[in-house]
Formats: C-alpha cells, sequence, structure tokens
C-alpha cells in the first residue's frame, strides 16, 4: 500500500493534447474514482499511472517515488482491464498466478497465494477451467483475482464492471467495495457511470476535456458542486437548469424564462441583474401553492419514487417524488425548489456563485 | 366443412413425391449436397482411383496393361533413383518447410510492430507469392546459370570468389539452390497468416503480460506462441504438403538433374508415366507418396485438434 501524487500531469498525443495539468494527490488506502464523460482523459490517465502511456510532462509518484522512467512491471501495480484480459489459455490458477510464476516464486508459494485469493473471491471450485468456460462475472473476479494475487501497492481499474449486465453490476460493485475494505489497498477506478462513482469511492474526481474539474467526497460534489459541469454530471436524474437572472428588489428571487420566478434563499453579493444559471436537483422539488405553475407531461413511475416530466415557463424540468401523487399528462401543478437547497452558477463561466 | 375439406385433400393428393422431397429436410439437405458430392467424385476420387489402379498395372501409354498386382512396388523398392528421390523428397521438405517458418515468423513479428511505410512493406513481402511459379522458376534458373548467373558476377566483383559458382551442375549445390528457390516462394504465405494470426491476440493481454512482470522474450513465450499456435498447426500443415508435392519448381529449373540429385517423388513420377511412357510405375511412384502425405496430415489432424482452452465452455 502506498499513497500515489500525480504533479501537473500533461500528455499529448502528437500535437494534440489530451491532458492539461492534471494534479491529484491519493492518500495511502484511499478509494479514488475518476469519472467523466468519455474522451475525457480519464484512462488515458490510469495508463500513464500504469506505464502503458509515457508522460508528457509533470511527474507521478508511487510512494516517495517518482515512477515516471520506471517500467510497468517495476511499479508493483496491478490493473483490472474492461475486457478483463484474462489469457486464454491458462487456466484460472495459472491466471492468477501467472505474475507469480514470472517472479520465479516457488510453486508451494503460488499455489498458497493463488488459494487465498481464490477464497477471498470464491473463485475455489473454478480454479481449473479456462476462461471460456466462465460467466462474465466470474471472469471478472479472476481479474481482480489476478490483481490481488500479487499484493500490489496499488490498484488500478479501468472501467471493470461496463460489460456487465445491470443486475450483476451493482453486485460487483458492493462486492468490490467489500474487497478494498477488507485488503485497504489504494485504489484508483476509473468508470464514466457517475452512480459507480458516487456508491464506491472515498474520493472522486470529475474529469472533463483533459482538466480536473472538481474532486471530493461523493457527498461533497453532490451537496457543493463547484461547476455546473459537475453539478450536471453527479447525480440522476441530472440537476435541472434554468437560464435567468437575480433580481434583488427586497427579497432576493431568481427570474427565469418567461417571466418564472423562484425563490432564492439569499442573493450573493453584486449579483443583482446578472445572468445566472438556477440550478435544482429533482428531488428538491415540492408541490406548494406559492410554486411556479407546470404542466406536467410525462410521469415515470419506479416504484420506490415517481419521475415527473414537466414545462416550467416553457423549460423542461424533472422532479421526483417519493410521494404517490394523482397526477396526469396534462395537469397543472405549482412546483416550489427548497431554496436553502438551491444551485447558483455564472451564466458566462459556469462557476459556482 | 366438407368444402373446406375436399380443396385441401386434393392439395395433399397433388403434392406428389417431388414436392414431398422439398418440403422434407433430409431429401432436401441430400439434394444440395448432390453437386458437390459430384465434383468431389469426378475430380477428387476417380483420378485418385484410376491412380490406385494403374500402379497396379504395368499400362504404358498407348497400350492397355495388365494387373500385376504389387510389382512395381516391388521394383521400386530395388531402385536406387527413386530411393534417392525419397531422400531429395525429404530433404527438400524438411529443410524448406523449417527455414520457411523461421523466417515467415520474423517477418510477421516485425511486420506487427509499428513500422513506417509499413503497408508498402506488407505489399512487398507478398510480392513472390503472386508472381505465377514457373516465372519465378524461370527467374532462378537465370540467377542460377553457370555463366550468366548475378550471384556468381556480384561475388567475383566483389572479390570474393575467383570463378563462377556451378549452382546447378553439382548434386548438393543443386539441392541446396532449389531448396532456396521454394524458401523464397513459401515464405510470404507464411509470413502473412502468421500475420493474420498475431493481429487477432489482443493487445491488452501483452499489456496485462507487462504489468504482471513479463519480458518480452517471457511475453514471446507465454503469450505470442500459444495463442499463434494453432495457426502455426494449419500453416505449417499446408506449407509441408505443398512442398512435399511441388513439382514446378524442379522440374522448370532442374528437371530433377544433375544426375537426379533434385528429382523429387512427384518430378520422378512425371518423368517415368509421361516423358517414359510407363503410365503405371509412374502411378506406383505417385501412390508411394500417400504414405506420407497421410502421415503429414494425421499429424496435423492430432495438431489442430482444438486444444482444451479453445473450446467453448457450458454457455
Amino acid at each position: 500500500m502506498s499513497s500515489v501524487q500525480i504533479r501537473d500531469v500533461r500528455k499529448s498525443f502528437g500535437n494534440f493534447e489530451v491532458l492539461h495539468g492534471v494534479s491529484i494527490p491519493i492518500e495511502d488506502g484511499q478509494f479514488v474514482v475518476l469519472v467523466g464523460p468519455s474522451g475525457c482523459g480519464k484512462s488515458t490517465l490510469l495508463r500513464m499511472l500504469a506505464g502503458l502511456e509515457n508522460i508528457t510532462s509533470g511527474t507521478i509518484s508511487i510512494g516517495d517515488r517518482v515512477v515516471n522512467n520506471v517500467q510497468p512491471k517495476e511499479r508493483d501495480i496491478a490493473m483490472v482491464f474492461q475486457n478483463y484480459a484474462l489469457y486464454p489459455h491458462m487456466t484460472v490458477a495459472e491466471n492468477m498466478g501467472f505474475s507469480l510464476k514470472l517472479r520465479n516464486a516457488g510453486s508451494d508459494e503460488i499455489s498458497k497465494r493463488v488459494k487465498r485469493a481464490a477464497e477471498i473471491l470464491a473463485l475455489s471450485p473454478l480454479l481449473d477451467r479456462y476462461p471460456r468456460q466462465l460467466s462474465g462475472g466470474q471472469r471478472q473476479r479472476v481479474a481482480m483475482g489476478r490483481a490481488i494475487v500479487r499484493d500490489p501497492q496499488v490498484f488500478l481499474f479501468d472501467e471493470p464492471l461496463s460489460n456487465l449486465d445491470a443486475k450483476l453490476r451493482v453486485a460487483m460493485r458492493t462486492e468490490i467495495k467489500e474487497l478494498h475494505q477488507r485488503l485497504k489497498t489504494t485504489t484508483v477506478y476509473v468508470t464514466h457511470d457517475q452512480i459507480e462513482a458516487m456508491t464506491m469511492a472515498d474520493k472522486i474526481v470529475v474529469m472533463h476535456d483533459g482538466i480536473v474539474e472538481q474532486m471530493g467526497t461523493p457527498l461533497e460534489l453532490y451537496d457543493k458542486p463547484d461547476n455546473q459541469f459537475v453539478a450536471g454530471f453527479i447525480g440522476s436524474p441530472a440537476m435541472n437548469f434554468l437560464k435567468g437572472h437575480v433580481r434583488v428588489n427586497g427579497v432576493a428571487t431568481f427570474e427565469g424564462p418567461n417571466g418564472v420566478k423562484l425563490p432564492l434563499k439569499t442573493a450573493p453579493a453584486g449579483s443583482d441583474g446578472k445572468p445566472v444559471v438556477y440550478g435544482v436537483r429533482p428531488e428538491h422539488f415540492t408541490i406548494a401553492d406559492d410554486g411556479a405553475e407546470a404542466e406536467i407531461l410525462v410521469i415515470e413511475p419506479t416504484g420506490s419514487e415517481t419521475q415527473v416530466f414537466a414545462k416550467v415557463g416553457g423549460e423542461q424540468v424533472v422532479a421526483v417524488f417519493r410521494e404517490r401523487h394523482q397526477f396526469n399528462p396534462g395537469d397543472k401543478v405549482r412546483l416550489k425548489p427548497d431554496p436553502a437547497l438551491v444551485h447558483l452558477f455564472d451564466e458566462a463561466t459556469g462557476k459556482r456563485m | 366443412m366438407a368444402v373446406m375439406a375436399e380443396p385441401v385433400a386434393a392439395q395433399v393428393r397433388r403434392s406428389s413425391l417431388w414436392s414431398r422431397a422439398f418440403e422434407s429436410r433430409n431429401c432436401l439437405g441430400a439434394m444440395f449436397m448432390v453437386p458437390a458430392i459430384a465434383i468431389l467424385i469426378l475430380f477428387l476420387a476417380y483420378p485418385l482411383a484410376l491412380g490406385f489402379w494403374l500402379g497396379m498395372t504395368d499400362t504404358k501409354i498407348g497400350g492397355a496393361g495388365r494387373f500385376i498386382a504389387f510389382q512395381n512396388f516391388v521394383s521400386l523398392a530395388k531402385d536406387s533413383v527413386f530411393w534417392l528421390s525419397v531422400f531429395n523428397t525429404i530433404f527438400y521438405t524438411v529443410t524448406a518447410s523449417v527455414v520457411k517458418f523461421a523466417i515467415g515468423l520474423y517477418l510477421a513479428l516485425l511486420l506487427n510492430e509499428r513500422l513506417p511505410f509499413k503497408s508498402m512493406i506488407r505489399a512487398i513481402v507478398l510480392l513472390p507469392f503472386v508472381v505465377p511459379t514457373v516465372l519465378s522458376a524461370i527467374a532462378f534458373w537465370w540467377i542460377y546459370d553457370s555463366q550468366f548467373s548475378i550471384i556468381s558476377w556480384v561475388l567475383i566483383k566483389a572479390g570474393l570468389i575467383t570463378r563462377y559458382i556451378d549452382f546447378l551442375g553439382d548434386p548438393w549445390n543443386a539441392r541446396w539452390s532449389v531448396v532456396a528457390a521454394n524458401i523464397w516462394r513459401g515464405v510470404p504465405f507464411v509470413a502473412i497468416t502468421l500475420l493474420a494470426g498475431l493481429q487477432t491476440i489482443s493487445p491488452s493481454l501483452y499489456e496485462a503480460a507487462n504489468l504482471d512482470g513479463a519480458t518480452n522474450m517471457q511475453r514471446f513465450r507465454h503469450i505470442t506462441l500459444p495463442m499463434l499456435s494453432p495457426i502455426i498447426a494449419v500453416v505449417m500443415t499446408f506449407s509441408v504438403l505443398m512442398t512435399f508435392t511441388d513439382f514446378q519448381l524442379i522440374y522448370t529449373i532442374t528437371r530433377g538433374g544433375p544426375i537426379n540429385a533434385t528429382h523429387l517423388m512427384a518430378t520422378l513420377s512425371f518423368q517415368r508415366a509421361i516423358t517414359g511412357g510407363n503410365l503405371g510405375e509412374g502411378a506406383a511412384i505417385s501412390n508411394a507418396m500417400i504414405p506420407f502425405l497421410v502421415a503429414a496430415i494425421l499429424l496435423s489432424f492430432f495438431g489442430l485438434q482444438r486444444s482444451r482452452w479453445q473450446q467453448g465452455g457450458r454457455d
């Protein structure tokens, strides 16, 4: 186990820069999730950490050692690939013991460590199978087993769950988290799925277009997004955004499209008349007489909650209710955001105000 | 109901044997196989059977032969030229196949790396395969010519030798010369096929091996070779069969000379049967190739059986 320091790392392919100076401190034993839309550079960053891509500038250190020029095999890291990259001509046991075999470990030592890893991952009955004879979830576990057999400084996961079906993904999510709680090995996990990030991470790093938009604990990112990108990326269904202006006229209000007025707790200093984006999460709407008028378009019950798509001032918003309202499409209701939980962003820069 | 039932019954009656055959799965399947079976019988089974039969007769061109059972084989067993051709064929096949495999694998590995002008190099590698065999054989004939050989000329100009090499006049020189021509011609097939096999190996396996601590040699030994082994088995079977039965190159370059030093079983068979007119004896020589070919095919059959890791699982 050790800490990882990523300092002002840049990556260019030819003249095209894909990472524009990324710095991420990772503490010993932390579970860090790099999340972002495809093309944001998260996988490239992970591959640079693994040593599979060169570092154009900046430094990456594992423990106290700068690893920029250290060969992947010398970095003492283990990676779980998106397609698992299991060796098809080796049995599960051989797959898991391959790295130890290359290190000239004795066969007793290898089988002892493979057995222990197999017990942790419930793979013991499958040790003599070949990868082709395994289901997707089992292959996933073998890939993790191959990583934990080595007892490395850092685990790297590159979208490991994206080839699994939805139900298995949820189960494996829990399994990986539990594994981390047991082994406490520093882990860097890449995903594009913000729910995976929210549920598993000690620290989330939201990346976008080669820069870090924000990092913090899942709830920090959820409650206090630094900018409109993070606000829209974290949370499902996504946060509603309405463009408009702040009006300070005794009480601070937000004046949205087509004259819609929505409440504000306080107006940030000097924001009177400024163009802003008003952000409100779907679950922070309530039905109230002093709310903004909304016309219901579509109702999607999921059982535990109901998602209501409605038009407010001509813009579509989504609200989520845990109570069971009797709505019908076309109904007019009054939606009121909780002013304490509203987010305001500068329209020009997208920064939180 | 009766009105309805009548036409149906009539239809059933009318759908006679012929149309019922078309509806039956088995009959239809058999019918689809008829053309393939006809072609196989006409062009494969019949000539093979005829060859077997001829090998047991003393047929000469222009005359019907008598059945003489195994007498052709008995006389061949005492024929030193026949045994020389067997030795030549085995020597030719083994040396050429081994070298073709080595060079082919090397080229395939090279072409699988990131190289400048890769597609051009790949096209050049394929060239020997594109040129008609007889044309390239004639080119080699000139290269090996005792007076006009470009190799001898270059070596003399470079001051390395003083007199022209007698490529095709000396038995061992001639053997190595035709082996070299066969290698030149056969390498592209091996290289391109192995390259296709290499390209099916997922790069992430190499990355995983890299992280697992494998050196370049270990990656070749533990990833490339095992993953490539099914393709190697196919390629080498084809290569051995094609080399063993080679005729065109030898016949164009040396016609089996000097003093039968490069006669393969195929060329000897042609010489005895067509040039010499002894169809029966020529067929017997051809038939003598069969045990070797069957052995090669059996070897590859067991080699080609999919290893356990390639077989599907329960799903």
